[in-house]
Order: C-alpha cells, then structure tokens, then sequence
C-alpha cells in the first residue's frame, strides 16, 4: 500500500529521536570544547622547533636558512645570532613563522638536516589580532622534545635514535681524528 | 466609532469617577480589540520563539545530535540569541531592488496571517472575531501570504528569488484546491461556516469517542488531506521547494537580511499555527476536551496542547522526509490529493445518507463501509501515480 514508507521512516525518526535521549552512543557529533577527538598520529597542523633542555640555549636549529628558501609560501623568517665581532653563529636570533600564510605542507620539516624543525598538532591557534597575533615567533615556536614524544611518540624515537648514531658517529671520528696521525685529516681536507 | 471620538468621550465623561471612567474604556470596543490583538500577537509571537528553540532541539535528536545546548541551560535562550542577532544584523536592500516592494513584502507577508488568526477560536469565549463566514474570511485573508512571496521575488531582482517566488506561486495555488476541497467537507456536514459552530458541532461524544470530526472516515481522510496540504501551503518541509536551500539559496527570501528575513520566517511560522488552528478547529474538537470528565480544564489548554501535538507532528515529519521534486510536487497535489478530497465528498454524503440507519452495529457498518472507500481510493490513486511508466533500463544513444 502506498504511503507505509512514510510510516517506516517516521517510525526511524522516531527512534533515533528517543534513543538519543537514553543512548548518548548514538550522538555522531562530540561537544568540541568540552571534548575533543583523538587524531591520528600523523597529524599535523603548524611547525614547531624542537630544542633539548634549556628553551632559548637548547633549540636546534643551526640558522642555517635551508627551510625558510624552501617555504613555498615563504613564511619563514630567520636572523642569524651575532656575536661582538659581526660573525654569524649557529644559533637563530629571529625566527618567525607567518603562520597565516603557512599552508602546513611540511616541506620545511623534511629539508631541515638537523631535525630542529618539526610539525605541532596543535589547532586552536585563533586570535583576535590578525596581523601580531598569528605571527609566531621564536620563543613560542620553542617545544621541547618531550612535548615532540609526546604528541609524536613512534617519529620522535626513531630521530632521537638517528642524533644519538649520528653523535656517536661525529664521536668515533673526533676520537679517531685525535689519536693517529693527523696527517690523514689533512689529506683528506686538501681534496676539493 | 473612531479613537477621536472615544477620547472625546471619555472627556467628556469628566463628571464620572475615575473608576467608571476606567470601566467604560475597558469595555469600549476599540480597546477590547486592541487588547485581543496584543494578546494574539503577543502569545503567538511567545510561542513562536519556544517552537523555533523545540523544533531545533528534535530536529537534532532525530538526526542524533543534541541541538543548540549553548546559549543558557539547555540552549533555552537560544531564541533570544537569534532575535538579537536578527535585529542586530545589517539590512542590505539590494541596489536594483524595487526598494518600495521590497520593503513592503515581509508586512504583507505577516499582516494576512495575523489576521487569519484572529477569526480562529482558541476557547469557548475566546475568539476574537466571531465571523458568520469565517472559514471564507480564513482563506481569502491567507492568499495573500502568495501576493507576498510574488511580491519579495520580484522585487529582489534576483534569479533566486524568482525562481523561488514561481515555485512559491504554483505551489500555493495547487494545494490550496485541496486544502479548501477538504475543509469543504466540514462546513457541509455541520452545515456553517462560523468556526465557532463548527466547533460547538464537535462537543458531544458518543461511544466514550469524542465527537470529533476527525473520528468519521470523511473526517480522517479530511484532515489528513488537509494536514498535507496545510505543509504545502505553510512552506514546511518536504514541501519547502519555494526556499530550497540546497537548491535555490533562500528562494524567494534571498535577498533579504536583518530584520525583515525574521519577520518572513515569523510569517511562515505564524502561518503553520494558523492552517494548524485551522484543522484543530475542524477535525479536532477545537477547544473540547477529549472527554467529558476533563471539561473541567480550561479550553484553551486543549487547544495549545493539540496545536502543540500538531506542530511537532510537522517537525517530525520535516525531520523525516526529504524535499520534493517540483514536478513530484504537482502530480501530487492534481493527480492525487485533487481527486481524493473530491472522492471524499462522495463519502461524506454517504456517511449523510446512511445517518438513518438503526439496526445494531449501523455505526460501525457505515464506518467501515465509508472507510473502505476512502481507503481504496487511497490505494489505487497510490499505485497509479507512482507506476513507472518507463520500464527496464535507459537506453543513451550516445552518452554510453
Ligand atoms: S609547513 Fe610548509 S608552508 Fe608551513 S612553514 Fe613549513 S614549508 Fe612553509
Ligand atoms: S629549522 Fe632546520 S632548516 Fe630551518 S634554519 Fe633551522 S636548522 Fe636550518
């Protein structure tokens, strides 16, 4: 008979309308400010640097400028340190990244040699100050690499994994570079 | 008698008390209707603001979400919240608008309403308007929702707005056919057009059923013709083609903002609780309990908790169904409402001519056998409009 699926869907209406009130599982929305959703670990919103212990003195960023020409939007900014002399040190005075412009592709942190750069998981970045206020400079960029286990456990292990070799290595050779004959370093620097 | 002339008066009357003076102003006619039109406005605009919250709310547990939980305790001052930013937004008239039509098509949209309701009677002394033709003066004063709808589309000098202003149009006459054609039904079984006697006609219960109208088979298939045709003519979902959001943005209220789209969608809700008064007062009993023994509560009660039963069976059923195609829409109303309220006719002079019947169990021969009709009806007009008249798969020339 014409007009029973009428009846059926009101029948379904119906029973979402009461199951909600003695089911909270039914609910397909959560109440974000009050809860918020588990995301993935890959996830990932604006970069943040990495450092190790004290927050100004422990970034590891080096300066070196590698990500801010490969932002493609070019919302990196970096000022080297200075010391008396005007030579550069390894160390960023400034680093400033737009992110209002940053589009979260993550290019600067696969360029990044030194692993100083990583992708936060961090949203809620709305502010009422559009142009000050999205601008985020170096010592809120500043996380530490518990926070990066934290929010990244599996990618945090495995680069603390590859410092850790990769100081050991630099290790091995200093200490090889400093007992034999510093005669094969000195050959090796005259190759071009 | 004009306002001038009962100031006069009352100036007049400076050798009387003030009490007396009081007493006559109260029971002048002019300030009883005045009264009457502040209490109408006033209470249907109070209901309006807790329906918009309601429907939101139901809305949301049928799709299983919570519905606005943020403005107050529950979201109860969610409604609050909406006029204020109702009122508070900008309103923007569009530059090659008609800037005269435009303005005054959300008045003329929400007056006729206003209107309507008055005639309707919400209690036994509460009618505002006691009209000998009221159900006429209910129609005739609604059309006017359709000038309105014509009148803000064209204004707005928007494709939108037209559109929806066309559909507006050809929508509200198709179903106003049966929404009359079932009403018709009521004033020739009661034999008066005065809702306030058709109301009086639904008073006596027999076999501890009320005497409802809606509990004889021309009555329930009355009203449900009515109930479908009232969602037609009221925008309500899934006949809301005029607006359309999905399709056609706002449809005929595109172009309007601010205060004047609040006073459209007032418009259209005080157009559902007048059609919905409507049928209360012809198929429900109106103001009557639904037993004798619950005459002791006040008829208006009956009538908001029936208003109340029917405005949720409207959101229940916006909340169910999806919106209809416009050409589904007109083969719905002419091929298939159109015949089945003129075969209700038929039914109800059956049910008219058999009244004499006396033989044990008549009753509920004729019901049966009236019923039997309107159902067949029913199903073969069903099977017939929705027949596929195209059987087997689609043959593309040249797309496949
Ligand atoms: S994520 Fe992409 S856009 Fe953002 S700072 Fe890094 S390189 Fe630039
Ligand atoms: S974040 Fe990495 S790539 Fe960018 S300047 Fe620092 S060390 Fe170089």
């Amino acid at each position: 008979m014409p007009g029973f699926g009428i009846i059926k869907g009101l029948k379904e209406t119906a029973r979402n309308f009461f199951g909600s009130y003695h089911d909270p599982g039914r609910f397909v929305t959560i109440q974000y400010p009050e809860e918020k959703r588990e995301h993935h670990e890959n996830y990932r919103s604006f970069p943040f640097l990495v450092y190790d212990g004290d927050p100004v003195k422990g970034l590891r960023c080096v300066s070196c400028k590698i990500c801010e020409k490969e932002c493609p939007p070019q919302c990196i900014y970096i000022v080297p340190e200075q010391d008396g002399s005007g030579k550069l040190l390894k160390f960023p005075r400034i680093f400033d990244i737009d992110v209002s412009v940053c589009m979260g592709c993550q290019i600067c942190v696969e360029v990044c040699p030194f692993d100083s750069i990583k992708m936060d998981q961090e949203f809620e970045v709305s502010t009422a100050d559009r142009f000050g206020g999205l601008i985020l400079n170096r010592s809120k960029l500043a996380k530490s690499n518990e926070y990066y286990h934290q929010i990244r456990p599996a990618e945090a292990t495995a680069v603390d994994a590859q410092l850790a070799a990769e100081r050991e290595r630099q290790q091995a050779k200093a200490a090889a570079a400093k007992s034999p004959a510093p005669a094969a370093a000195a050959t090796r620097e005259k190759k071009p | 008698m004009t306002p001038w002339s009962t100031l006069l008066a009352l100036a007049g009357d400076a050798t009387g008390s003030w009490l007396a003076q009081l007493k006559n102003l109260a029971t002048h006619p002019w300030v009883v209707n005045l009264v009457a039109m502040a209490v109408i406005l006033g209470a249907n605009a109070a209901f309006f603001a807790v329906i918009t919250l309601l429907e939101r709310k139901g809305l949301g547990r049928i799709q299983n979400r919570p519905g606005p939980n943020r403005a107050g305790p529950f979201g109860i001052l969610q409604p609050a919240a909406d006029g204020i930013k109702m009122i508070t937004k900008e309103d923007i008239v569009p530059e090659r608008a008609d800037q005269l039509v435009h303005f005054l098509a959300p008045l003329v949209m929400l007056a006729p309403i206003t209107l309507a309701l008055a005639v309707l009677p919400y209690g036994p002394q509460l009618v505002a308007v006691n009209l000998d033709a009221g159900v006429l003066f209910f129609f005739a004063i609604g059309t006017a929702g359709e000038l309105a709808a014509f009148m803000a589309g064209w204004s707005s000098r928007n494709k939108y707005s037209l559109l929806g202003a066309m559909r507006a149009i050809a929508q509200m006459i198709s179903f106003e056919l049966p929404l009359v054609l079932s009403t018709l039904v009521v004033i020739m079984m009661t034999g008066s057009m005065s809702l306030v006697e058709i109301v009086a006609g639904q008073g006596s219960a027999a076999w501890g059923l009320p005497g409802w109208n809606i509990f004889t088979p021309w009555g329930l298939a009355g009203f449900l013709i009515f109930l479908t045709a009232a969602a037609a003519e009221s925008n309500r979902s899934p006949f809301d083609l005029p607006e359309g959001e999905s399709e056609i943005i706002g449809g005929f209220m595109t172009e309007y903002s601010g205060f004047k789209y609040a006073v459209f969608f007032m418009a259209e809700y005080f157009g559902m609780f007048a059609v919905s008064g409507l049928g209360i007062t012809l198929f429900l009993g109106g103001w009557h309990a639904p037993f004798p023994f619950l005459e002791w509560v006040p008829g208006i009660f009956w009538y908001v908790a029936k208003l109340v039963a029917l405005v949720f069976g409207f959101i229940w059923i916006r909340g169910t169904l999806p919106r209809l195609r416009a050409d589904q829409l007109m083969n719905f109303s002419w091929k298939f409402l159109m015949p089945l309220a003129l075969l209700n006719f038929a039914t109800a002079i059956l049910w008219h001519a058999t009244a004499g019947w006396q033989f044990p169990g008549a009753w509920l021969c004729r019901w049966l056998v009236c019923f039997g009709i309107v159902a067949g009806a029913f199903t073969g007009l069903g099977r017939a409009m929705l027949r596929r008249r195209q059987v087997g798969p689609r043959i593309y020339r040249y797309a496949s």
